[in-house]
Formats: structure tokens, C-alpha cells, sequence
């Protein structure tokens, strides 16, 4: 059958989905480019619907069926869910479309011919698909789970390396063997399937909750190449192409995600938080000094620049609002008003952008790492709130810190500190912040909306 | 081992759009303000869903009567989709955020 128009039409999504992610990014062009990604991504769901296939029944209906459910539930889903709980949403949707990846290969095991070697290409690369999907996606419902606070960091396999390590070999030499035997075994595959879906959930729970960022966009990799593997199976060029520039540009942004925090990605894996180290602050007679609303309010009035650190406990008190509102009284009041932005602030990178934007916090106010960094000297008040990782000196002091060496925003330089938090307990890192003891700071404890609502208050007062 | 060169000779062009499209995956995403992290990997998750593709190929390749395989392709396409219109959905809400700010800025 003729079918080169419509390998043309896969050419042009092709060329639509590179368009878009390069579109993606620069923010003038972003909005435009998600359209012209997911214009491709139609164009491509069209082809492959009345592209003339040799054999079958079609079965329009299942296809129209599953098509009708998915697009529902994604469309709802995507709608509903809170601005702070978007890298959830994005590690879920990313685990479904790793599953996807899962049931074709399962599907193509399940048809291969009887009594046929395995030693070939494509069951190689069926059974490749098989493993990183199924990583993908029990490892993304797990960072999910992490995200979202149902499991708990606590929760510890014993000696996870050699557990993770030992099945990682397992699941290598198993497969090995599934290929070299003289015909299928769907049992075996069956197996197989089982050991990769465990070795989701092991390669992901030993990893502490701060870090699911990485994860989650080294999931979204492996499930691009999952996409891609699947391509190689149908011979399919659009899902090749599509599933390897995920699959490259999820490896990039994971390698710059750890850069931020000055760690290799064998690190964040192996789980260098997860390791007690560095000063832990106890033991030490501490005095922490704690501001009160209405000291801080006239400070704040009377100052010439102040400068708001947010951290994920500013999205758990869904105080973007406030501390907007914070903002233009004081920009009122002649007050340079700024917020420094730290690359893993949160929980994903630009979570902290995301959720200022929503507050309608103007673009220019956000200052990244280096250029806050500079502004800090000269910066009368310094609010920080519900940061903690991110602004530790240890980072800077202490060799023996886990978090030696990440970059941080130097908020010691500023004339005065003052930390917004519930209580003195660590941060995701699970170390002591010395910031907290430091001569220019002070502590202003409860829940961030609320000390924020009552230092407006205090403000309009003063 | 002859197997894996086989495949590859009979598939040389495949071969080749992979190894390029990996040097074009790097080339077209690596300059990317701290700002668009969150929507690029968003966007990126929702083209993943690609391989939905793969799943409808697969129904409709199947016979009217392979129940087993319908279902698990009727998941597989269920499953994508929603990462598909999900991921392209959110991504949209995310950026629409940003576009309101730049018109008032």
C-alpha cells in the first residue's frame, strides 16, 4: 500500500516536536511551543490511526475507547490539580506513560513466534523496553508517593546498595538468559517483568525526598527511551524521535539539576543525604533569637531593600499570596523588594517561579542564585521562608557536610536575617543549619502564612 | 551476537535517526533559563507520550477476538493518553502563569 504521504505527515510532527521543546526554551516563545509540541503530538496520533497496516482488524473502537478515557481523565487531572502539587502530577503522568511502554513490549513478547530464537535485535530490544518501563514506572509512583508525603523518607530497606546492586545484576543475567534460550518462555518474562517492577520501587525508595526533582527528570529520561525503544520495535519514526530527545533532554536538565547542588548523579542515587555527617549543631549551648512581628514590621517599613528567600515551606503554607500582598505595601513604602531564587529551592527547579508567578509576583523581581547573591551585601532585611538547605553555611564551611560544596545564597551577608519556620527541625538534608545561630539572625516561628499575614498586619499598622 | 548485527544492518536507518537525534536532543535543549526548568520537563514528560503510538499500532494489529491483547492495549492507550493531554494541559496552566506576568511587567 502507498504510504509515504503519510510517512511525510510523521516527518512533519517530527519537525513540530523539535520546533516546540526548542520554543520550550525561552520564555517568550514557551506557551507557543507546548501548542506546536502538542500539535505534533496530534498530527502523529492521526497518522498512526488511518496508517494502512497489513494485517489485523483495526478495532477502531478499542482504540477510540481507551483514547476517549485517558484524554478524559488527563484533561480533569491536569485542571484540577494545585499549583504546589505540579511535580507530583508531572511524576505520575510520567509513570503512566512508562506502563505504556511496559504493555506494548509485554503485548509483542506475548505474540512472538513459537520456537524462534531470541537472539536478535528486536527481542533485545523488546526486553529493554520491558525494564525501563517498568522502572519508570513503579519508580515514578514512588517519587509520587514521596512527593505527595505517603511514604515517608524513614521508610529504609536494609542495606539498600548491595540490595540495589545485587538485582540490578540479577535482572542483567536473567535477561541474558531469557535471550539465549532456544524459544520463549512468557513465564520467564512474566518473572523478568516482576524483578524490573521491584527494582522500580528499590531504586527509588533509599532516595531522600529533596532529591525527587532528579529523579523524577531521570524517570521522565528513561521513559523517553523506553518511547524510543518502542519506536525501534514498530519501526516507527516518530516515536524514535520523540522518545530520544526526551530521553536527551531529561538526561541534560537531570546533569544541571545536579550541578545546582554540586553533586554527581551517582551520588544523588547512591544517596549521599541519606548519610549523617558534619557539624550536627547539638550538644552546642545555642541561643537562638527570636523577632517579633512588630519589630520586624517597622524594620521592614524603614528599609531600603529587603529580599524574600522562599523555600517548599513557602508552598506547603501556600503563602505566595501573602507575601506578594507583603510586597506591594512595602514597594508602596519605597521599599526595593526582591526575591532570590535558589535553582533546587522546592522541590523541582523553577518551583519557586511557578508558584510566585501564580501570585502575580512580576518577572523581574525574581533574582537567580549569582545575581542575588551580589544584591546581598547591600540588603537591609532578609526574609527567609520555609528555606533551609539552600542558605546552610555548611555548604560553604564544612567538608564533612553532606551538602558540602552546593552553591547557597550568601543571606549572612545581609545586615540582618530573619528565618520564617515552623520549628528548628532540619531541612530535607537532615542537617543543622548554623545559619539559625548566626549573630544577625532571628527566628520567627509558626506557619509561614500565618506570620506573614500578622507582620502585614503589623505593617499597615505601623 | 550475529543477531544483534543483522539488526542493525536491517535497520542501519533507524540506527542512524537514533544517534542523531540524540546529538539533537542535546543541542536543541541545552540553553534553558533555571525559570523554564519545570515547564520544559513537563512539556518534554507529555511528548514522551509518544508512545501511545505504539500502542495504537498494536490494537490495531490485533484480531477482533484477542481479548488479552485489546485490553492490556486499551490500558496502554488509556495510560498514555493521559500522560499526553495531561502533561501538554499542565504545561499549558504553568505558562500561562508566566505570560500574564510578562504582559504586566
Amino acid at each position: 500500500m502507498e504510504t509515504s504521504l503519510y510517512d511525510f505527515a510523521y516527518l512533519v510532527s517530527i519537525v513540530l516536536f523539535i520546533v516546540g521543546l526548542k520554543r520550550l526554551s525561552s520564555p517568550d516563545t514557551a506557551r507557543n511551543g507546548n501548542l506546536v509540541a502538542a500539535a505534533g503530538m496530534g498530527l502523529a496520533i492521526i497518522i498512526s490511526l488511518l496508517y494502512p497496516l497489513d494485517g489485523g482488524s483495526n478495532n477502531y473502537g478499542w482504540v477510540a475507547g481507551g483514547m476517549l478515557v485517558g484524554a478524559g481523565i488527563g484533561y480533569t487531572a491536569a485542571r484540577r490539580v494545585k499549583m504546589t502539587a505540579m511535580p507530583e502530577m508531572v511524576s505520575l503522568f510520567n509513570g503512566l506513560g512508562g506502563a505504556c511502554a511496559m504493555m506494548i513490549s509485554l503485548v509483542e513478547f506475548y505474540n512472538y513466534p513459537a520456537n524462534t530464537p531470541l537472539l536478535n535485535g528486536a527481542a533485545f530490544t523488546t526486553l529493554f523496553a520491558l525494564f525501563i518501563g517498568s522502572i519508570s514506572f513503579t519508580g515514578s509512583l514512588v517519587a509520587y508517593g514521596k512527593l505527595e508525603g505517603f511514604l515517608r523518607d524513614s521508610l529504609v530497606l536494609p542495606a539498600p546498595k548491595v540490595v540495589n546492586i545485587v538485582l540490578l545484576i540479577a535482572i542483567l543475567a536473567f535477561g541474558g538468559y531469557i535471550l539465549t534460550l532456544p524459544g520463549l518462555d512468557f513465564t520467564l518474562v512474566l518473572v523478568f517483568l516482576a524483578l524490573s517492577l521491584i527494582y522500580g520501587i528499590t531504586f527509588v525508595t533509599p532516595i531522600g525526598g529533596g532529591d525527587m526533582p532528579v529523579v523524577i527528570s531521570l524517570l521522565n529520561s528513561f521513559t523517553g527511551i523506553g518511547a524510543a525503544l518502542a519506536g525501534l520495535i514498530y519501526n516507527n519514526q516518530v516515536m524514535l524521535v520523540g522518545g530520544i530527545l526526551v530521553g536527551a533532554s531529561g538526561t541534560i536538565l537531570t546533569v544541571l539539576m545536579c550541578q545546582a547542588m554540586n553533586r554527581s548523579l551517582l551520588n544523588v542515587i547512591i544517596g549521599g543525604f541519606s548519610s549523617k555527617g558534619g557539624v550536627t549543631g547539638e550538644g552546642r549551648e545555642e541561643i537562638v533569637k527570636e523577632a517579633t512581628p512588630s519589630d520586624l514590621a517597622i524594620e521592614l517599613k524603614y528599609a531600603n531593600k529587603v529580599m524574600v528567600v522562599p523555600g517548599y515551606g513557602l508552598a506547603v503554607a501556600q503563602a505566595q499570596h501573602v507575601v506578594h500582598e507583603l510586597e506591594s505595601i512595602l514597594e508602596e513604602e519605597g521599599v526595593n523588594f526582591s526575591y532570590a531564587i535558589h535553582p533546587v529551592a522546592g522541590r523541582m527547579p523553577g518551583h519557586m517561579n511557578v508558584l510566585l508567578a501564580e501570585a502575580d509576583v512580576p518577572y523581574p523581581k525574581l533574582l537567580e542564585l549569582e545575581d542575588a547573591n551580589k544584591e546581598m551585601v547591600s540588603t537591609d532585611v532578609v526574609l527567609v521562608i520555609g528555606a533551609n538547605d539552600v542558605v546552610n553555611p555548611a555548604a560553604k564551611e564544612d567538608p564533612a557536610s553532606p551538602i558540602y560544596g552546593m552553591p547557597i545564597l550568601d543571606v549572612e551577608q545581609a545586615k540582618s536575617v530573619v528565618v520564617l519556620k515552623r520549628s528548628m527541625s532540619t531541612g530535607y538534608a537532615g542537617i543543622q543549619n548554623q545559619l539559625f545561630f548566626g549573630e544577625r539572625t532571628r527566628m520567627l516561628f509558626g506557619d509561614a502564612k500565618a506570620s506573614l499575614n500578622r507582620l502585614k498586619e503589623e505593617v499597615d499598622q505601623a | 551476537m550475529e543477531g544483534i548485527i543483522s539488526f542493525i544492518s536491517e535497520n542501519l536507518l533507524m540506527v542512524y535517526i537514533l544517534v542523531f537525534a540524540i546529538f539533537l536532543g542535546m543541542e536543541v535543549i541545552s540553553k534553558v533559563p533555571t525559570v523554564l526548568h519545570t515547564p520544559l520537563m513537563s512539556g518534554a514528560n507529555a511528548v514522551s507520550g509518544v508512545v501511545v503510538i505504539g500502542a495504537i499500532l498494536l490494537i490495531r494489529q490485533a484480531s477482533a477476538d484477542d481479548y488479552l491483547v485489546l485490553t492490556l492495549g486499551f490500558l496502554g492507550i488509556a495510560l498514555a493518553m493521559i500522560n499526553v493531554v495531561g502533561g501538554y494541559a499542565v504545561t499549558d496552566r504553568m505558562l500561562d502563569m508566566f505570560k500574564k506576568k510578562k504582559r504586566k511587567a
